[in-house]
């Protein structure tokens, strides 16, 4: 049977069990005088049989399906002969795509040597032993476990406090999976990278100055071993961030403030909500848009006041790319701001007001430096944000990795490198490829460090007024 | 009373405080300019943006079509039968418009111009006509007035000609004879259904956007029936059971912290795990659907828990009161009420994801895949990677469809987002 009608046979069975646990227990309790002489209500009995039909099933056929895939090839590469594994110079793994390709198209197999149309004629044959026997498998669990839970339903079954156990497991399992992601992404981040710089020191990486990776593809080619200082990368990252910040932190904060301080509420409904469709418009929208419009716009600019006799200008310019990020932060730092300022307890700008400052001391002396430590986590969280953006980088500042600090000239940043490396075809072995998931893991470590900061601040500031 | 010693001073104090008042006056009208400027710089920014985006979109939702006459030859066609559907598929088509294009155009003489001639037309024309012949096998051998679909160059050039003529990729021959049709009406834009109906192409007047619809579709479908589930399972553990201990924050630092991880590195995840560990093929819906999940389940998670604490403990306590177990206080009378807050969190993640490229460049879907998908496991792209295709083409036409492409996805963007207000004003309790 196909996988996906086995598991919605599982599913099935599973319906069936509940329905029969069910009314055996109904049926049960006639003898004691009535459901309420039962331990659990009848749901329970019909929910426990259904827990255990499904969940040792799916089990059996999730750990089958994980395995079979391997001891079946295994099993295949080990009964070919020497000479097919000379054949490929021991690349197992194309032999077996090989063999895999005869066995799917019979009719391609006429070149195929002898040796491969007996193997495939096995993989063929195992597979479908594989097939039955997990059918087989997975339905005998599912009905063995149910038979045994349906006979042992009587009126002393403890069936509800059981299925409230699977529950709880239940929850706890989806909980955890925030642990296990971060787990997955430690270590398939950590391991590529290992690889990495088992490759290319760490110190060649983290200061080297040029960063140019396309490796020679021919062993004899010349003046193309690749090079992975990140440098430049890191600085233009930064450049961009930094343009980004220094639009989105004063523009957010003053929003936040002239909402919360000085707008009637009427206006403060309008105007936040059309602030809030800036944060939803995706990322990639807002790429296009910067190299459709801003960055030709600015580089007319550059060109018509004469900036290009001093600086080269570029048509994808880091200034392009950092002012329309920092137009895309704008509402996350307003909205963060907003919070922040919200927190500030209403006593303390009566007490400023009563003492006869204007609105405006009261929020630069008063609400401000009461509500910093919550702004400074929001500009960090802002700047987290900017470090990884990834979208409005690729399309509007350009892949060339120069080291400059010429907002008009085109930067380079670590996300850029990441998707050029890795957008087609990769081979896991090298360098070029495993720098990407260099590049990640830094950008993992630096962002997790920011956001990490940034949220001990926050919760600190907000225990302090609550 | 007071007394003469203090009344100086203070009139002094009153005086210079007069005196400062112009200047702190003046100072909090400049602050409050400041915030009103950033705001209106903050909907100016959005004013630019979508008028930016609109006003090149709408042309993408027309398309450019030239009148002529066919004759449907069968020696041309080389068609003799045209209920067979073999013959149909094999047939000239290309002969018949080309010969009707030097019936219109007699002045074209030389290969160049011939060629820039035919280049007139789209190669979808053919398909069109073979369509209409095997809807209508009488037509063989007869002579028909059709409208077909003209070249994207010529899309273009006729487009622009209201406002800036476009005409980089136009020979001056050309020109003239767009301006013949033009003078005798036999060129006319209409609405582009193609652009809805069909999937991507490498030619802009024939590529269409339901194949990216579908995917991000199969995709959301993924994200929700794995995010939903998972994350309002999460957080009513971790509102309801997690005891106070050092797993449960650890675990809530980490759901905070990835609420905030750049999305590109849950992309590096997808492709390290599941593309390079597990061998699942590329480009799907399902992994991309995984990775989206993963990616969004914080969010979903952080508001859901808050749907759930806004649930008063008095109902809590009422339920375990009248006997109710832990689990049915929490199905029966918690989730019920919460469930408006975290459909709205589910909503709002769910827009997120749809919104989101960066992951699954990573995983492949970024492939030119002209099919429309049908299944999860499908190759496929979704709609943000379709704009990001579309705005890398080289070709001018593209840029209209990348503005059309995102009209259509800020449109489904605005409806979930929509939604989500409704369903909050709708459903939202105060207690």
């Amino acid at each position: 049977m196909e996988s996906s009608v086995l598991v919605i046979a599982i599913f099935v069975l599973g319906i069936i069990a509940f329905v029969v646990g069910r009314s055996r227990s109904v049926a049960i309790s006639q003898n004691v005088g009535g459901i309420r002489f039962l331990n659990s209500l009848p749901f329970y009995y019909g929910a426990l049989t259904a827990l255990w039909c499904a969940i040792p099933s799916f089990l059996v056929f999730a750990v089958w399906s994980l395995f079979d895939d391997a001891i079946i090839r295994s099993a295949i590469i080990a009964t070919l002969p020497a000479e097919a594994a000379e054949s490929v110079g021991g690349n197992l793994n194309l032999l077996f795509n090989q063999i895999y390709n005869v066995s799917v198209d019979a009719a391609g197999s006429e070149s195929a040597p002898d040796y491969m149309v007996a193997a495939a004629q096995h993989l063929h044959s195992m597979q479908s032993i594989s097939r039955w026997a997990l059918t087989g498998l997975v339905l005998a669990c599912a009905l063995g476990t149910s038979i045994v839970v349906w006979s042992r339903i009587n009126p002393q079954l403890k069936a509800r406090y059981q299925v409230e156990r699977v529950f709880r497991s239940f929850l706890f399992l989806c909980s955890s999976l925030a642990i296990l992601t971060t787990i997955g992404i430690v270590v398939s981040v950590l391991f590529e990278s290992i690889r990495f710089f088992a490759m290319v020191s760490p110190i060649d990486f983290l200061f080297g100055l040029e960063w140019s990776p396309q490796m020679a593809i021919r062993a004899d080619q010349e003046g193309s071993s690749g090079s992975f200082g990140a440098i430049p990368l890191f600085t233009g990252t930064l450049l961009i961030a930094l343009i980004a910040l220094i639009i989105a932190v004063p523009c957010g904060l003053m929003t936040a403030i002239f909402l919360s301080e000085y707008a009637s509420s009427r206006i403060r409904d309008i105007i936040k909500p059309m602030l809030e469709v800036l944060a939803g418009i995706p990322t990639v929208v807002y790429g296009f848009f910067a190299a459709l419009t801003v960055a030709p716009f600015i580089r007319d600019m550059g060109l018509s006041i004469g900036l290009d006799q001093w600086l080269p200008i570029s048509s994808e310019s880091a200034l392009a790319a950092g002012l329309v990020m920092g137009v895309m932060i704008i509402p996350f730092v307003s909205s963060l701001s907003d919070d922040v300022i919200n927190a500030v307890p209403q006593s303390l700008r009566d007490g400023a007001l009563g003492l006869g400052s204007t609105r405006s001391e009261v929020i630069k002396q008063v609400v401000i430096p009461a509500a910093l430590p919550g702004i400074v986590g929001g500009v960090l969280l802002a700047a987290s944000r900017a470090i990884g953006e990834t979208m409005i980088v690729v399309m509007a500042a350009g892949l060339a990795a120069n080291l400059t600090l010429n907002p008009l000239d085109s930067v380079t940043t670590v996300t850029v490198q990441i998707v050029t490396l890795l957008v087609g075809d990769q081979e896991f072995d090298s360098p070029k490829t495993l720098a990407a998931f260099a590049l990640g893991l830094m950008l993992f470590l630096v962002t997790l460090s920011l956001n990490y900061f940034a949220l001990h601040i926050v919760k600190k500031y907000r225990e302090q007024y609550d | 009373m007071t007394s003469p010693n203090n009344s100086k001073p203070l009139s002094q104090q009153a005086a210079l405080v007069q005196k400062s008042l112009a200047k702190r006056y003046a100072s909090e009208r400049r602050f409050k300019a400041y915030g009103l400027a950033s705001v209106l710089f903050g909907l100016c920014a959005l004013l630019v943006l979508f008028v930016e985006i609109f006003g090149g979109g709408l042309s993408g939702f027309k398309t450019t079509q030239v009148a002529l006459t066919l004759e449907l030859d069968s020696d041309v066609l080389e068609v003799y039968d045209a209920t067979n559907p073999d013959e149909i598929l094999a047939g000239n088509y290309t002969g018949v418009i080309r010969n009707a294009l030097k019936e219109r155009f007699p002045d074209a003489t030389g290969r160049k111009e011939k060629r820039a001639l035919y280049s007139m037309i789209s190669v979808g024309a053919t398909y069109d006509l073979r369509d209409q012949l095997a809807a209508d096998p009488d037509l063989l051998d007869t002579s028909i007035d059709v409208w077909i679909l003209a070249d994207d160059d010529i899309d273009t050039y006729y487009k622009s000609l209201s406002s800036v003529p476009y005409a980089e990729r136009m020979s001056d021959k050309q020109q003239q004879w767009v301006q013949d049709l033009i003078d005798k009406q036999e060129i006319r834009t209409i609405f582009n259904t193609r652009f809805f109906t069909s999937g991507d192409s490498s030619e802009p007047e024939m590529a269409g956007i339901r194949g990216a619809i579908m995917g991000s579709l199969l995709t959301m479908m993924v994200t929700l029936l794995l995010s939903f589930p998972v994350g309002v399972a999460a957080a009513i553990y971790l509102e309801e059971y997690a005891p106070k201990n050092r797993l449960t924050d650890f675990v809530e630092v980490n759901i905070n912290n990835l609420a905030a991880v750049p999305s590109i590195i849950f992309g590096l995840l997808g492709l390290a795990i599941f593309i390079n560990l597990f061998e699942m093929p590329r480009s799907i819906p399902l992994v991309g659907g995984i990775v989206l999940t993963l990616m969004t389940l914080p969010t979903i998670i952080i508001s859901s828990r808050a749907a759930v604490k806004a649930v008063p403990p008095s109902i809590r306590e009422a339920a375990l009161g009248i006997g109710a177990s832990k689990m049915q206080m929490i199905l029966h009378h918690v989730l019920p009420l919460a469930m408006p807050g975290m459909l709205t969190g589910a909503i709002i993640g769910m827009a997120q994801a749809l919104g989101e490229t960066a992951p699954l460049l990573m995983i492949g879907m970024v492939a030119f895949i002209m099919d429309v998908p049908g299944a999860i496991t499908d190759p496929a792209t979704v709609m943000p990677v379709q704009i990001f295709l579309w705005s890398d083409s080289p070709e001018r036409a593209f840029v209209e469809k990348t503005s059309a492409a995102i009209m259509v996805l800020l449109m489904f963007l605005m409806f979930m987002n929509a939604m989500a207000v409704l369903l909050r004003k709708r459903l939202e309790r105060r207690w």
